[in-house]
């Protein structure tokens, strides 16, 4: 069952230059971009930065409004989409999807006790009963294994991974349906980070969530996501079960990525992939496919012609042209 | 550009940089902060040392220290810091960078011309208001005896080998003008601008992309191979370290809990640390949906650093009345590797 559906999503921010601030253009941050979330599974979006997977995310939540596309979120069998929604006709479909964020120092009102962070968002949904609010939120202190007695303090004496849990709590106040978790692992050490990838696997098996999980780790990725969305300049290249992708990927810059990634082996070491050039700029892209230019494998057709997600089948999709011909080069299959 | 390779240097089994028991302190007003608490290691002409730790290991503090450029209220406050140089004629000889005065001009001359500092955010380390190439060529003319025009012609030629595109404009232009992974770029330029022996790398992709990160993993590893450098190259991330050092020392909360190869750091780690480090770094190859092992707890405060082994907390392995009272010293575990833990001997 689909719980979140994006069709053609497009966000562009308007380019003004000049005294009479002119309209010179378009940063096409999101350009056309379409995939759907089941019921408890896990989407993960990744790409580099500056790729559009932040903004995205953010179009779903609709913290942005959308310049133009469909976002369908399913709640109790309904189905409504969300993009051309004014704010107070948000109001009842926030509850439903929460977000988790990267950096547990900033995301935390450092004046607010534990307790009253995680019990806010049941305030404004109209909990009005005390008691029943610190019930809800001892029971949430659980659910992410920290003690209760951790109420009454200020986030300044935690650590990054126990802030990062107090902000997986006050997500989950509202028994939300879906999770956007923007980087939420990205900011923490390597032995923290592992327990917090564990309690967002072990509380989507219990309590069904489903994840957009946005990341720009790839071995991060692997251990959380059921499919994987890789997004380059604005644009999905490649969408493809976790395994498929990471093993047979069929796009030059999904290769690219795996092949980037520093593996914790030294007796695996071996020649990486380096891209030529830069990422081009989101203002003006390249003609034809937005990767060409630095694509070893492009050719005359991609400097033209605008490839279109092709399907090649398992649920795999891919935008090359080439995608059928080119043999490329994974990771090796999972161990 | 003759790259200067010292050959007197490369012969001699003689370290190049030798790192011994190294304290830095800071003291602040609700204690003392032991960011380095008694760190050695040595570094050998031509390759490369890795320091991994988590933050508060005392990684970067170790780097600075090195230099001579601990920001206050951090003080040296003891060990030895052995460089082995080149006198005119020639002859090597050994110098102890902590017996110079550190606004002296013998180690200003060290800092930047034998010893060179790439940092971990460029943008924040450039000055917003000078070129590029004004910054670059500043320590060419401090360093060298080349004149104005000379060192930018210098400065061009290095920014073409660091692979900037165009090095005769873009020397003009200002680090905002930049990319991050160019003005990365820039800054090892600028570090290799007085053919340092010794290049320190203070998690120098860690800002960076993955693609853009192996650009410049492979632009320092070709720049090692081509000078004989030496590299310190500190990070987080294991990845980094497995495919760059020849050496490695792990750092826990001040301390180097263990030293060695990096096959042996990889393959037969030592100290319950290391271990659990490596089983908790997520795996490219690992079936999708699958737990990681876990390190219990979180590091501690710096100022609640536990007593005896500052890992026992979390240690599985910890030794009742044994490690939560006396401190693990480095035991030696064959050749080049020690590993401080009292599972592996040594006296309370």
């Amino acid at each position: 069952m689909t719980i979140l559906d994006v069709k053609n999503l497009k966000k562009y921010f308007p380019i003004h230059k000049g005294l009479l601030r002119k309209l010179v253009g378009h940063v096409k941050a999101v350009d056309d971009v379409s995939f759907s979330v089941a019921r408890g599974e896990t989407l993960a979006l990744v790409g580099e930065s500056g790729c559009g997977k932040t903004t995205a995310s953010r179009c779903i939540m609709r913290a942005l409004q959308p310049s133009s596309g469909e976002i369908n979120i399913t709640i109790d069998g309904k189905t409504t989409d969300l993009a051309p929604l004014q704010k107070a006709e948000l109001k009842p479909f926030r509850r439903h999807m929460q977000m988790v964020f990267q950096d547990p120092f900033s995301s935390l009102n450092p004046r607010m006790m534990v307790g009253d962070l995680i019990a806010e968002p049941l305030l404004i949904n109209g909990m009005d009963n005390e008691s029943e609010r610190r019930a809800r939120v001892r029971e949430l202190l659980d659910l992410v294994s920290l003690p209760t007695a951790y109420m009454n303090r200020f986030p300044h004496a935690f650590s990054g991974g126990q802030r990062q849990r107090i902000g997986i709590a006050r997500a989950l106040a509202l028994n939300p349906s879906l999770i956007v978790a923007d980087e939420p692992v990205s900011a923490l050490d390597v032995s923290v980070q592992a327990q917090i990838i564990n309690l967002l696997l072990d509380l989507q098996d219990r309590l069904g969530l489903s994840y957009l999980f946005v990341a720009h780790d790839l071995s991060v990725v692997k251990h959380v996501s059921d499919r994987v969305a890789v997004m380059y300049l604005g644009q999905l290249v490649e969408i493809a079960p976790t395994e498929a992708l990471f093993v047979t990927p069929r796009h030059p810059y999904t290769e690219a990525l795996l092949s980037a990634v520093p593996k914790p082996d030294p007796r695996a070491r071996q020649e990486r992939i380096i891209l030529s050039r830069e990422v081009a700029d989101a203002a003006n892209p390249p003609s034809g496919c937005a990767f060409h230019p630095r694509c070893s494998f492009a050719t005359d057709q991609c400097k033209s012609e605008r490839p279109h997600l092709q399907d090649l089948g398992q649920g795999h999709q891919v935008r090359c042209h080439h995608a059928r011909t080119l043999a490329l080069q994974g990771v090796g299959p999972s161990v | 550009m003759p790259p200067i390779l010292m050959v007197d240097l490369m012969t001699t089994s003689q370290p190049l940089l030798s790192v011994k028991n190294l304290k830095t302190y800071f003291a602040l007003d609700d204690g003392v902060v032991k960011a380095v608490d008694g760190v050695s290691f040595d570094i050998h002409a031509g390759r490369t040392l890795g320091i991994v730790g988590e933050s508060g290991c005392g990684k970067s503090i170790t780097a600075r220290t090195i230099l001579g450029i601990v920001d206050r209220p951090g003080r040296i406050e003891g060990g030895e810091i052995w460089l082995t140089r080149q006198a005119e004629d020639g002859t090597p000889y050994q110098t102890d960078l902590l017996t110079l005065p550190l606004e002296g001009s013998e180690m200003r001359a060290i800092r930047g011309k034998e010893i060179a500092l790439v940092f971990q955010e460029p943008m924040a380390s450039f000055s917003h208001y000078y070129t590029v190439g004004n910054q670059i060529m500043e320590s060419i003319l401090l360093h060298t005896a080349l004149g104005e025009e000379g060192a930018r012609q210098r400065a061009i030629d290095l920014l073409g080998m660091v692979g900037v595109p165009k090095p005769e404009r873009r020397i003009d232009d200002y680090p905002f003008q930049l990319s991050g992974g160019l003005r990365q770029r820039v800054m090892i330029a600028m570090a290799l601008a007085c053919d340092p022996h010794v290049l320190i790398a203070d998690e120098p992709t860690t800002a960076l992309d993955v693609t853009t990160q192996a650009q410049v993993l492979n632009l320092l590893q070709t720049i090692q191979k081509e000078r004989a450098l030496s590299v310190i190259l500190i990070t987080h991330d294991m990845g980094v370290i497995a495919e760059m050092a020849d050496d490695v020392v792990v750092m826990y909360l001040g301390r180097a809990v263990e030293r060695g190869p990096v096959d042996a750091i990889f393959y037969d780690p030592k100290h319950p640390y290391t271990k659990a480090l490596l089983r908790s770094i997520p795996s490219i190859t690992a079936k999708p949906r699958t737990k990681l092992a876990t390190l219990e707890g979180s590091i501690p405060h710096p100022f609640a650093r536990p007593k005896g082994c500052p890992f026992h907390p979390r240690c599985a392995e910890a030794i009742k009345g044994v490690c939560d009272r006396y401190e693990p010293v480095p035991i030696a575990q064959g050749e080049g590797r020690d590993v401080s833990c009292f599972l592996y001997g040594g006296q309370p």
